[in-house]
């Protein structure tokens, strides 16, 4: 079971002056139950790539496989597709629309024909995932919450759909910091339960925290992938590929530079604290 | 010399019986300062930044923008020339066609002379270091470089005050980059007052000074120093610090030796280097 890619390209404006290549090439596996994050500048294919993921745009070159079965396949159901995987937009809040809360998670269940205990349940069970009281939720307007809320109603709307992967592009932009953690810790929780996450950011704090796989795009193609400890290994080339490495890398390498004998390969700030704890013993043991 | 915002026992509300988005504030800022200010989402930021621009009115309290009271109609235009502002997304500021024409929008609004809007554009694209884009349609920039031109914007406009609302919550690392680096210039070579609203901790440390608002008060102001190395209180407000404080504050609690008040990598690595 997986999300696979292969030889994947995609051209925009094709065949006229302005043709840009947006996807070249790209051969990926995301396999069930994993957490993996997709980083790359403005413009560097991340959004269009994600949107090859349930169908939203169809492969023009190359192949897409959801778990196993070709996307393009004359007999395929879209609906389906897009039931499996569900995409969450950046700025997702834009798109609510309903009078309560209820009626907007529910939105997707009831185009699915299901019957309305099925829909009570689905409503409940992806409020509450997202960390929501349901009796205290559900019959207020979307618009009345703040901008973390918001965001979370418009998450349970895709989480309704009872997706088996999500993918959320930028889904912390905007927010402030608590807004920001309680989004992640929801991804998190998502991902503990056995859905699948591939998570597109500029946080590099953020990528470096959760996720278990990177890949690093840049003009279309696939950079570079591995775990956050081999990635932001190469701090030097993600700079100049228009990124950055969370402010961890940089202090240890810096210390490393100027004759601390620590081990510049430390992602978080507890495991950077002890790395230097233990450097700064052992100097004056010696 | 009289502060170019003035800010005196500020209130204000939405609505009638809503709470206090802003609870008297009281705040002046200085001609050519830079300041950051940081709270979570409905802590009265960007209310603030929009009574300083007239786009609202206070319920209570005064302000002044370079001694023009905010309540003056007749003088709404020259406040919001003298204080412009730029938004969160790049793509709700940019008006026209070519990105020239964008950043004459402002003066030719105004009936400026064209050849001074001549001189304006171009001036005010070279400050944000976008002039070889003058003919380039906006919709196929970078975010970073939208929002330079949404700066450029307000440049042409001869602002002397620029008010910042999270200019750089949509963009990628290095478009951060680039539009912090351009409003550092700003600050520093052309003089221009900067207000930067942010959530990015290492954003504010750049700043003269920090103002923390929570609950529409300020809670914390000072130099970024004084105010980060109140590690434990910013955390209340639902704040983060920036990763080289946090980290400095677990090693002095696990008895390393070093002041409370680190902001830089640079200050980290000399203490620990030493």
């Amino acid at each position: 079971m997986s999300i696979k890619t292969e030889k994947l390209s995609f051209y925009y404006s094709q065949n006229t002056p302005f043709e840009t290549k947006a996807l070249e090439d790209i051969s990926i596996e995301i396999n069930k139950g994993e957490f993996v994050g997709i980083i790359g500048h403005t413009g560097s294919g991340k959004s269009t790539l994600i949107q090859h993921f349930n169908g939203l745009m169809l492969p023009e070159e190359g192949y897409i496989y959801i778990d196993g079965r070709n996307i393009k396949d004359k007999d395929i159901k879209l609906k389906l597709i897009r039931q499996k995987v569900g995409l969450v937009f950046q700025y997702p809040e834009y798109q609510l629309f309903e009078e309560t809360v209820f009626k907007d998670v529910a939105y997707g269940p009831i185009n699915l024909n299901l019957d309305e205990k099925e829909i009570e349940r689905r409503v409940r069970y992806a409020l509450e995932i997202v960390g929501f009281d349901f009796q205290t939720i559900k019959d207020k307007s979307p618009f009345d919450l703040s901008g973390g809320q918001k965001r979370r109603v418009a998450i349970a709307g895709v989480l309704a759909m009872k997706p088996d992967y999500l993918v959320l592009d930028e889904p912390t932009a905007g927010l402030d910091p608590a807004g920001r953690n309680e989004i992640l810790n929801n991804i998190k929780k998502l991902h503990d339960i056995g859905i699948t996450i591939i998570l597109v950011s500029h946080s590099m704090e953020d990528i470096a925290r959760l996720v278990d796989y990177i890949y690093v795009m840049y003009k279309g193609k696939i950079h570079t992938q591995g775990t956050p400890h081999e990635i932001y290994k190469h701090s030097e080339d993600l700079k100049r590929i228009g990124l950055g490495v969370p402010q961890v890398v940089d202090i240890m390498k810096a210390l490393k530079a100027k004759g601390l004998n620590v081990d510049t390969d430390k992602l978080t700030v507890e495991e950077a604290a002890q790395e230097i704890i233990h450097a700064i013993r052992s100097k004056k043991d010696a | 010399m009289n502060p170019i915002i003035s800010i005196k026992n500020v209130s204000f509300k939405y609505s009638k019986d809503e709470m206090l988005a802003l609870d008297n504030i009281s705040l002046d800022i200085s001609q050519g300062e830079f300041v950051a200010i940081l709270g979570h989402n409905g802590s009265g930021k960007s209310t603030m930044a929009k009574l300083i621009n007239s786009l609202l009115l206070p319920t209570e309290g005064t302000i002044l923008v370079k001694d023009m009271n905010t309540r003056d109609d007749n003088r709404l235009w020259e406040i919001r020339q003298t204080a412009g502002m730029v938004f969160q997304n790049p793509d709700n500021q940019l008006v026209a066609t070519i990105v020239e024409e964008d950043v004459a929008f402002g003066p030719e609004n105004q009936g400026v002379e064209p050849l001074e809007i001549r001189k304006r554009v171009d001036d005010a694209l070279k400050a944000v270091d976008m002039y070889d884009f003058r003919k380039r349609p906006p919709h196929l920039l970078s975010g970073g470089q939208k929002q330079r031109i949404a700066i450029a914007g307000v440049l042409a406009l001869n602002s002397e005050c620029i008010i910042l609302d999270e200019p750089t919550a949509m963009l990628d690392p290095s478009g951060r980059k680039e539009v912090m680096q351009t409003i550092k210039r700003l600050n520093q070579e052309e003089k221009k007052t900067i207000l930067l609203i942010t959530h990015f901790m290492d954003e504010a440390v750049e700043a003269d000074r920090v103002i923390i608002m929570d609950e529409g008060k300020i809670q914390l102001q000072g130099k970024p120093k004084e105010v980060f190395s109140n590690v434990e209180r910013i955390k209340k407000f639902g704040l983060d610090i920036p990763q080289v404080t946090e980290l400095s504050h677990i090693l002095i609690e696990n008895g390393i030796n070093l002041p409370n008040d680190i902001i830089t990598i640079e200050e980290l690595v000399e203490r620990l280097c030493q």
